[in-house]
């Protein structure tokens, strides 16, 4: 696979694949920084992969108080799912059992959308008929009495279907050490851009798959292409003799253009360590092209 | 210079008016003659525009009337969109039904402001009358949304079975502010009586001054942190005062519970 080498590291001429998603955007609230990312955090937990969690979220970035509508310390989170059926679904219950539960919370609206996905429409009624609605500041809300006093939560978020999952960057190194340095400073560049999160644990995925599996029940099984231990044994191996380790990052975004941004971030940061502190090579997963609509050639985002 | 429609009083007039023809939404097509042509008076004396205005050419979707009077009725009445502004008092149901667009009026006007609003902005520079935002006699409901703020005071059943929107007034309230509240925002700035809230269902009501409510509502303590800094920040536009008072209202009490007991009253202390 030709490329070109930057700072001493080979990037490939290739691609990464990405999907259509259905997204929206939340912003919560607390009394204090840690509790509004102990609520963020904890609402974007188990959701690395649709394949297997039903929604990949994260946090999209931290809010500082005058960022937020109740002026109190907040976070943004990303909820990306397959269908809009998924995303509610997941959205009314990752709220109600992560947001409501944390003490001093509130959540609202972190994206307008042509259409509207339900969220204190849906758990208003945990407040027994006790719940209050209020249209203040052109926001719609429900107050829901709680043990610690009120949940305040937007009536309803945004729904966008141009979201765009799969966005990836491969990087592979000569030692695990420096394989996980890379994917670090990438992760982290990722982090500061708008509108893209890496749903994966810290940002980095070292399991990536492909798609299907020898055993029928399986939709998707270890990309034994990019496994160091099967160089030689798989089919079809893409890594060189110097690669000991290979981690991935997968990148979900409100638009194309901001996976764009987001990959193109963590591509300069991964070159800057270099291959002796970071990858040796950097590449992207595809699936030929066939099936994802959003193609990201990694040459084209070195500019 | 304006590049609106004007209306010059030329004097003051001789019987009651009904100005509800002159709204930005119902002059618009209408020529200088068509203005000056329209009937506005109340009794069998015919009335018209141009008796009683100067009309100066411009764009009606910004409507100027230039002198008041206490005899202005219905200025605004069931507006719809675009911006009128009187410059002076007006009489009784000024804004009623108003769904859309901008009233301001600059001094004081009589009962039933804003009654019956829907939607839109309603600003009155002086004092109200009775019935702010309440509905008619054999109507169910008053005020169904939108803004209203009044820079004086209000008099006796302000918000009277308001079902939704926002009443902001700077000065005090007379008896029974909030009575019969069925949902929405009141808030007083100054000082209410002991009616305040009689029978309200749902809805807040802030008050700025600490009063002795009706014995049917019950204190609960301090009121949630969260909603009052979302009020705050919604009125800080509309009212300094009022954005202050929304941050220090922490006393609530629920009530009425002579009524379903859903609605709450803020108090500073």
């Amino acid at each position: 696979m030709p490329g070109v080498t930057r700072n001493g590291v080979l990037i490939d001429d290739t691609f990464a694949e990405a999907f259509d998603m259905r997204a929206t955007a939340l912003v919560i609230t607390a009394p204090t920084a840690r509790w509004a990312r102990q609520a963020a955090a904890t609402a974007t937990g188990f959701a690395t992969s649709i394949i297997g969690c039903g929604v990949e979220a994260g946090i999209d970035a931290t809010l500082d108080p005058e960022a937020t509508p109740d002026g109190r310390p907040g976070m943004r989170v990303l909820m990306c799912a397959g269908s809009t059926g998924e995303l509610q679904k997941q959205l009314l219950a990752r709220v109600a059992q992560c947001v409501l539960t944390s003490p001093g919370s509130a959540c609202y609206a972190g994206l307008e959308g042509t259409e509207a996905l339900k969220l204190g429409d849906g758990l208003r009624y945990f407040g027994d008929g006790w719940q209050i609605s209020k249209r203040i500041g052109g926001r719609h809300i429900w107050r829901i009495p709680v043990m610690d006093g009120e949940f305040v939560c937007e009536a309803t978020t945004g729904l966008t279907k141009g979201a765009v999952g799969g966005g990836n960057l491969i990087l592979m190194g000569r030692t695990t050490e420096a394989t996980l340095a890379a994917a670090e400073a990438a992760s982290d560049a990722i982090a500061g851009v708008a509108d893209a999160i890496a749903p994966f644990p810290g940002g980095i995925a070292r399991s990536g798959s492909k798609i299907g599996s020898k055993y029928k029940a399986l939709p998707a099984s270890t990309n034994d292409a990019y496994c160091p231990t099967l160089r030689g044994v798989a089919p079809a191996s893409a890594l060189g003799d110097d690669t000991a380790s290979v981690l991935e990052i997968v990148i979900d975004a409100l638009t194309p253009g901001a996976v764009a941004a987001a990959m193109r971030a963590g591509l300069h940061a991964a070159i800057a360590l270099g291959p002796e502190r970071g990858a040796s090579r950097i590449g992207a997963g595809n699936y030929g092209g066939k099936l994802g609509k959003h193609h990201f050639r990694l040459l084209e985002l070195l500019s | 210079m304006s590049s609106g429609l004007r209306l010059v009083l030329r004097g003051p007039p001789q019987q009651r008016l009904d100005l509800s023809p002159l709204t930005p939404d119902r002059l618009a097509g209408l020529d200088r003659a068509a203005i000056e042509r329209l009937a506005v008076g109340t009794t069998r004396e015919t009335i018209r525009v141009g008796d009683i205005f100067i009309v100066h050419d411009g764009d009606p979707a910004s409507l100027a009337i230039e002198g008041g009077s206490e005899r202005f009725d219905r200025v605004g009445e069931g507006m719809r969109s675009g911006a009128l502004h009187l410059d002076g008092d007006a009489g009784m149901r000024a804004g009623r039904g108003l769904a859309g667009g901008r009233l301001t009026i600059a001094g004081n006007v009589g009962p039933l402001a804003a009654s019956g609003m829907i939607d839109g902005h309603i600003e009155i520079g002086g004092d109200a009358g009775a019935c702010l935002g309440g509905p008619l006699p054999g109507e169910r409901a008053g005020m169904r949304g939108g803004v209203v703020v009044v820079r004086g005071g209000v008099g006796e059943r302000a918000a009277d079975r308001m079902r939704r929107g926002l009443i902001v007034v700077a000065g005090d309230a007379r008896r029974h502010a909030g009575c019969a509240m069925i949902a929405g925002t009141l808030i007083v700035c100054g000082q209410a009586d002991h009616t305040a809230g009689i029978l309200m269902r749902r809805g807040t009501i802030v008050l700025g001054r600490p009063c002795t409510l009706s014995p049917t509502f019950i204190g609960v303590g301090d009121a949630d942190p969260v909603f009052r800094r979302l009020l705050a920040r919604a009125v800080a536009p509309l009212c300094a005062q009022a954005a202050a008072l929304a941050m220090i209202a922490t006393r609530r009490f629920n009530g009425d519970m002579a009524a379903i007991g859903k609605g709450e009253v803020l108090m500073a202390s």
